[in-house]
């Protein structure tokens, strides 16, 4: 198989636009799958029946294939970025939705009742002690949500968007493997930055767990 | 002032916690609650600051019934030392002391530089500030756990087996420093322990509980040990209740003589006349001597382990002051038992 690396030089205009679509379009689902499950997961935590319902709920749709929800999504959103965004989203609450919810677990009750003692209020008690120590949970949640993303906007390609993805498409039908090629490479180098970045926040985020005695 | 009228509490798995307790908790003075595990000591405790609700009877602190104020402002204003310390592991031990006063409203500024007065106060050094809670050993916790509850500087303090998991010679120290802090800032305390001679040593009232949430007996150390309420009490207290209540009393009315010349033993002194041991001309006996300010039982022990029956008495510095005999610390010892008896 060889690289036509003229092709590429020609078309670095074409797969900055596309690696900035495919981008936009993981990080986007990733951040409304936060925004999502978040609300939810306090609700899974604080309510036990209700915790039952919420995973069991998110893990039946993420035994849907992804294909079938952007066909599904296509009578109320259309061949639209909104329809790859609605579905990426869908498949990263599952696995924020979980771990939000474990991390929440996580959190010693020793703590919890000893904010409760000092005199802060729930919803104090549930900002400034609860999340920032169930967040190395969480964010082990948003690093697998994040790179799961970055791999499934290429299925997008089938209405039409799907950024990287595209180029598989391209590469498929004219039998030629360069395209192909690259967006493997571009795909891997946006996951791994991705992830590189994601844990880079969290250390900037949790610094009471840097020097572990 | 502290007081529980007739106070119940049933849980919802239908066991009794506190059985129909009336209590009262005098006002800058140390209570201890002590009882095995299960018989409700915690279950009070936690009442008072309303982290449990009773079932019937009333709570008052400082004449007001607890359950008519709002939770979160009753329990800011009761500090609350918890068991393993239970801190913020993701706050600094500066922020973890701040936390009160930061919910009151105060500025940061404030808020720090108060925590950063409490950290010197309960024996810290400033470096430990920046630290979080997990670079600390167990004694060091237990120490901010205080400050933390002194932070905004709360007429009550509750206090749930502080010093549980630390080592013996820690705990000692922990002791010693809250009855060191106590005569500054005279606060009112509850203490739950098991432990019967952390109670003796810190109460100003021992209040003793039984399984199914009864309250026994509450009086002073000296009174519960002279005359325990029951059996119960007895065995709770333990076979050497007699010589727990020497260890209320100091030596400093026991009579001192000079020490002996010229005997088999002689007592050796370096050159500032501090004792170093007992001698003949061929052995030497340790001993420790002892300051006005030790116990009654510390005496005894000495002069059990003397080999003349005499304990070396010294001043604030070490230095030789006299000796007393054996004779003279049991007859202390006796009147201490009696003095307990009458006035009880």
């Amino acid at each position: 198989m060889n690289i036509d690396w003229s092709w590429i030089g020609d078309h670095t205009d074409d797969l900055t636009t596309l690696t900035l679509s495919h981008l936009q379009a993981a990080l986007t689902a990733v951040l409304l799958g936060v925004l999502i499950s978040l609300p939810l997961a306090v609700l899974a935590h604080r309510i036990r029946p209700l915790r039952g319902f919420l995973l069991g709920l998110s893990n039946v749709l993420f035994t849907i294939p992804s294909i079938a929800i952007f066909v599904l999504l296509l009578p109320v959103s259309g061949l639209t970025r909104t329809t790859t965004v609605i579905g990426l989203t869908v498949y990263t609450l599952v696995v924020l939705l979980r771990n939000t919810v474990e991390g929440l677990d996580s959190v010693p009750v020793k703590v919890k009742e000893a904010a409760k003692a000092m005199g802060t209020r729930p919803l104090r008690t549930l900002l400034t002690v609860e999340l920032p120590l169930a967040l190395p949970v969480i964010m082990a949640g948003v690093r697998i949500a994040t790179v799961m993303s970055i791999s499934l906007v290429s299925v997008a390609t089938y209405i039409g968007d799907g950024g990287l993805g595209q180029l598989f498409t391209d590469g498929f039908q004219r039998n030629f493997p360069t395209p192909v090629i690259v967006g493997v490479v571009l795909t891997l180098l946006l996951a791994v930055a991705a992830d590189a970045l994601l844990v880079a926040l969290q250390y900037v985020l949790t610094p009471w767990r840097r020097r572990r005695a | 002032m502290i007081q529980f009228d007739a106070v119940h509490k049933r849980f919802a798995n239908g066991t009794t916690a506190v059985h129909d307790l009336s209590l009262r908790v005098p006002e800058g003075g140390v209570t201890v609650l002590v009882g095995s595990s299960g018989c409700g000591k915690t279950t009070t405790l936690r009442m008072i600051n309303r982290m449990v609700e009773p079932t019937s009877g009333t709570i008052r602190v400082g004449g007001k019934d607890v359950t008519e104020q709002d939770a979160a402002e009753l329990r800011r204003s009761i500090g609350y030392v918890i068991q393993q310390a239970g801190l913020f592991p993701h706050r600094t031990v500066l922020d973890n002391v701040a936390t009160v006063p930061l919910l009151l409203g105060w500025s940061r500024r404030r808020a720090r530089s108060r925590a950063a007065e409490l950290l010197e106060t309960v024996g810290l050094a400033p470096d430990a500030a920046r630290r979080y809670p997990h670079q600390l050993s167990g004694g060091q916790q237990q120490r901010v756990g205080v400050a933390r509850a002194l932070a905004a500087d709360p007429p009550v303090l509750l206090m749930d087996e502080p010093f549980g998991a630390v080592d013996p010679v820690v705990r000692t120290q922990l002791q010693d420093e809250l009855l060191r802090l106590q005569k500054e800032l005279s606060k009112t305390i509850v203490f739950v322990t098991h432990d019967v001679d952390e109670a003796v040593r810190l109460g100003d009232q021992i209040a003793i509980f039984r399984t199914g949430g009864h309250l026994v007996q509450c009086a002073p150390p000296a009174e519960l040990l002279a005359r325990p309420a029951d059996d119960f009490v007895a065995g709770f207290l333990g076979a050497e209740r007699g010589l727990k209540l020497l260890s209320l009393r100091t030596l400093a009315d026991v009579p001192q003589a000079p020490a002996p010349q010229g005997g088999t033993w002689t007592l050796v002194l370096d050159e500032a006349g501090r004792p170093l041991h007992w001698a003949t001309r061929d052995t030497e006996v340790p001993l420790r001597p002892l300051r006005d300010g030790d116990s009654l039982l510390a005496a005894l022990d000495e002069s059990v382990a003397s080999p003349t029956g005499l304990t070396a008495r010294v001043d604030a510095d070490g230095v030789l002051t006299g000796v007393t005999s054996r004779d003279d610390i049991l007859r202390h010892a006796g009147r201490a038992h009696t003095e307990a008896r009458v006035s009880a």
